[in-house]
């Protein structure tokens, strides 16, 4: 065969003296990068991602794996990628696919952003020994409320609640669909939404008959495949949500090949086993607003309108009035997921030159519903490239109600953002169907440690809080007066609504 | 760029007096228990309010207006006469007092909107309404010009100067209200102008404060969409806007109103009866963005009463205390003991809850 002129990215390496030829390398790696010699472990370098997963479970810490110095000619215009995409793609004629969000070198703005804090002219508030508030209502709230005297002459209020979705921390977990992700890290995700009082999101792969049990922490997505969808699926949760687009791949459809779809996935998607999942670019019911619409009516309708329907779109450069349009067309909740949000596959070119970063989405739609006095009709999720509580906190005072983890969530389980997602060999359990890999995923052990991650971010988050004087997120929310940029040019400042560090 | 502001913060010290009886009081009472606090303020910048002053012009709506030069009047001057009949206009009487050497043009004019003209045409407009958004305009929009003042039967005198100076400089003792508050103030970063003084007014809503909103970014997003105009960059206008809204706009009556303000915590709303627990979820849902966050004690005046409010975790002092049918709010209890010596009942409000003072009717 050809030897690939596309260089390894990485080089793995095993100590001889350490290794105890235990082969728990071999068992490990879902890459087959080792194999056994009789004698030594061999390495097929060629194949490391990087997951460190062979690192992790070496008893002897006798492997490295190291960036391979072997790079080509220093060129500042051709770097390494230019030249090893243009190698693999003459070998393959294809699209390059990758995993995970983008991790190109875009200026990211959270970290131009800084937070206020209080001294002397009013006081910072203790979280340890005050209350310190994150509950948050996801859903369309009336502008004002009216109340009207009872027979007993109490006050009582008139207005209908339009339904909600409650969630104790203004966290969600972004939608990964069961084919994408293991079931075993559904699993994960719903056990530690539960205890946390929060929900997930099914994504576009349907509801498995084990996720039911936690229906009342659950969002399921209907998208473009409209993969097990139905009446019972549509009503399972305490919400529905539309996808339109992910911030990875704006005006992209998805792909899950035929080869990764055993029965299990098959009666989940109720599509036939060993057929390709295809999710087309557009939903080819909406090719427009009022199309969408309809289809917000249609769930409405199907669910006796007592689930808040979310849209979730991608950060495109128009975000402002898209959403302000899907506002209008009914939704209750829209979930804005920035160029940065993570994917289980998506063509690189796609990822990494469409759509915009969420801090300036986030801020354009929070303004421009606004100023059309429309803010109260839905809520607004962030989502794509929250890494910290702190861009949770800059993004829910730019104007979010709620944050969406993915990517830090799958790091909760092992992921390192590998950025293999798409070949299902994930060594982790997390992304593959591999039965042997997935079972390395024990949905009550990760979750406790995701449960640990999200409790470390509510701290933090009430600490960001206190310094800021308030005692409620809802006195965070959209509050730009607490946030100054540094070294911001002053079109982004005006974008974004906030003054100048200094100022 | 409304987001490119620069916010005046300051400390206070504030008290009010109301008569539920309706009896009429002069100035002299306030001024005295204000003075009492004196180093809660620093001399830049002292107010009273009043009701109950122009029984004469009662059912007009009174602008009291400062001006820094003459053009600023000349051009409000030309907006009131095309929307507005003008009963009586008359510079505002003033004494010169030590410690008050320049002052702006001060005028006050005894109005009604006119009912077919001009902007009128525009919108079908209530009476208040229109006169808000007057107040929007010729604050927002005429360089020089500032309405501080515009109920009906009530009127706010406010400038830079201790209290003491600022209730000689507008002759204080010379009016009569059923409802007296004042406030002195410590503000930490402007150069004093007269329009920053306290209280603030809009309509017969009057506000003096004390503290500093924490969440004053969220606030005045939140009134932006329902077109207020914070042409003050001060916590006060926020309190005052925030109570036209709920109140005349939304009809909520004053204690619902402060429950959205200094909203009580989810733990306890959790544990209230159904009915109850619904409604408040339901205001802290709804009204969320309009949750005054951090501390401040205020005093809300209006024609009818006067409220008294702390934050939800009562980060700036205020008591109350009765005698016969006279209710005293204020930061400190000496200054109520100042003008009432031995009241028949002193406490401390609990955080978040109003202390709520209505005429008889």
């Amino acid at each position: 065969m050809f030897k690939s002129l596309a260089t390894p990215e990485f080089l793995a390496k095993i100590d001889t003296e350490k290794c105890i030829r235990c082969k728990r390398c071999i068992q490990n790696c879902g890459w087959g990068v080792y194999s056994w010699g009789g004698n030594n472990v061999l390495i097929d370098t060629f194949k490391c991602v990087k997951c460190l997963r062979c690192y992790h479970y070496c008893p002897e810490e006798a492997i490295t794996i190291e960036d391979n110095p072997v790079r080509y000619r220093n060129n500042a215009n051709w770097g390494f990628y230019n030249i090893r995409n243009i190698k693999k793609q003459a070998e393959t004629g294809g699209i390059l696919l990758t995993g995970m969000g983008s991790d190109m070198p875009y200026p990211v703005l959270f970290d131009s952003l800084l937070i206020d804090a209080c001294q002397v002219t009013n006081p910072s508030i203790d979280p340890l020994r005050e209350p310190m508030e994150l509950r948050t209502y996801l859903g369309k709230k009336p502008a004002r409320l009216e109340f009207e005297k009872g027979p007993d002459g109490k006050s009582k209020l008139k207005t209908k609640m339009p339904p909600q979705i409650k969630l104790d921390l203004p966290f969600i977990f972004a939608p990964m669909s069961y084919g994408s992700i293991s079931l075993n890290a559904q699993k994960t995700l719903a056990i530690a939404a539960k205890e946390l009082g929060i929900v997930m999101n099914t994504g576009e792969g349907g509801l498995h008959e084990e996720i039911y049990p936690y229906r009342s922490n659950i969002i399921v997505q209907v998208a473009s495949g409209r993969f097990g969808v139905n009446p019972d699926y549509l009503n399972a949760g305490v919400a529905v949500e539309i996808k339109i687009g992910q911030g990875a791949k704006p005006g992209i459809g998805g792909h899950l090949p035929g080869e990764k779809i055993p029965l299990d996935i098959a009666k989940t998607r109720m599509i036939p086993v060993g057929t390709d999942a295809l999710s087309p670019a557009p939903q080819h019911d909406i090719y427009s607003i009022e199309d969408l619409r309809q289809l917000i009516y249609a769930i409405k309708e199907a669910t006796n309108y007592t689930k808040p329907v979310s849209v979730k779109i991608a950060a495109v450069h128009n975000v402002a009035a898209i959403a302000s349009g899907i506002v209008r067309a009914g939704a209750d909740i829209v979930y804005i997921d920035g160029f940065r949000g993570g994917t289980g596959a998506a063509p690189s070119t796609i990822r990494d030159h469409l759509g915009i970063p969420i801090e300036h989405a986030i801020a354009a739609v929070d303004e421009r519903l606004r100023q059309e006095g429309i803010r109260n009709e839905a809520s607004i999720i962030a989502a794509g490239g929250i890494r910290s509580s702190a861009d949770a906190a800059k993004a829910i005072a730019l104007g979010a109600d709620a944050c969406a983890i993915g990517t830090a969530a799958l790091i909760t389980m092992g992921c390192t953002v590998c950025g293999k997602c798409y070949t299902g060999n994930c060594s982790w359990g997390i992304t593959t169907q591999r039965p042997e890999l997935t079972v390395r995923l024990d949905p009550e052990i990760f979750a406790e440690r995701l449960i640990n991650l999200i409790h470390a971010w509510t701290h933090e988050l009430k600490e960001i809080l206190g310094a800021l004087g308030i005692n409620a997120v809802e006195s965070l929310r959209g509050s730009r007066e607490r946030l100054r940029g540094v070294g911001m040019d002053a079109q982004t400042l005006d974008i974004l609504g906030i003054k100048p560090a200094g100022r | 760029m409304s987001y490119d502001f620069q916010k005046d913060i300051s400390g206070c010290g504030l008290v009010g007096i109301i008569n539920k009886d309706g009896k009429r009081i002069d100035g002299s009472y306030i001024k005295k228990s204000l003075c009492l606090m004196n180093d809660r303020g620093n001399g830049l910048g002292a107010g009273y309010a009043a009701y109950g002053i122009y029984p004469k012009y009662k059912d007009l709506y009174a602008f009291h207006i400062m001006y820094d030069e003459p053009s600023a009047k000349t051009i409000a001057e030309e907006y009131l006469k095309i929307n507005y009949h003008i009963e009586k206009k008359e510079e505002m009487p003033t004494a010169p007092v030590e410690g008050i050497t320049i002052h702006p043009i001060l005028w006050r004019y005894f109005v009604k909107p006119l009912a077919q003209k001009a902007e009128r045409e525009m919108a079908d407009l209530s009476d208040d309404d229109f006169v808000v958004r007057t107040v929007m305009k010729i604050n927002s929009e005429i360089d020089g010009a500032y309405i501080f003042s515009s109920g009906k039967n009530m009127g706010a005198f406010k400038g830079v100067g201790m209290p003491s100076a600022i209730a000689g400089f507008f002759r204080l003792e010379e009016y009569e209200g059923y409802i007296w508050t004042g406030h002195t103030r410590f503000p930490t970063n402007t150069p004093g102008w007269w329009g920053g003084a306290h209280p603030f007014t809009l309509l017969d809503w009057s506000i003096v404060h004390n503290g500093e909103i924490s969440s004053y970014g969220i606030n005045k997003r939140y009134l932006e969409m329902y077109g207020y105009k914070l042409t003050l960059l001060t916590d006060t206008e926020v309190v005052a806007y925030l109570f036209d809204l709920l109140v005349r706009r939304h009809g909520l009556d004053i204690p619902t109103a402060c429950t959205a303000l200094a909203a009580p915590f989810w733990k306890n709303i959790d544990d209230m009866d159904g009915d109850k627990r619904d409604a408040m979820t339901a205001i802290r849902m709804v009204y969320g963005s309009a949750l005054m966050n951090g501390p401040f004690s205020i005093l809300f005046g209006h024609s009818k009463g006067l409220v008294g409010l702390n934050d939800r975790i009562k980060l700036r002092p205020l008591v109350a205390a009765i005698k016969g049918k006279t209710v005293y709010m204020a930061s400190e209890e000496s200054s109520i003991r100042e003008i009432c010596p031995s009241p028949d009942k002193v406490w401390a409000p609990r955080a978040g809850e109003p202390v709520i003072a209505e005429l008889e009717a």
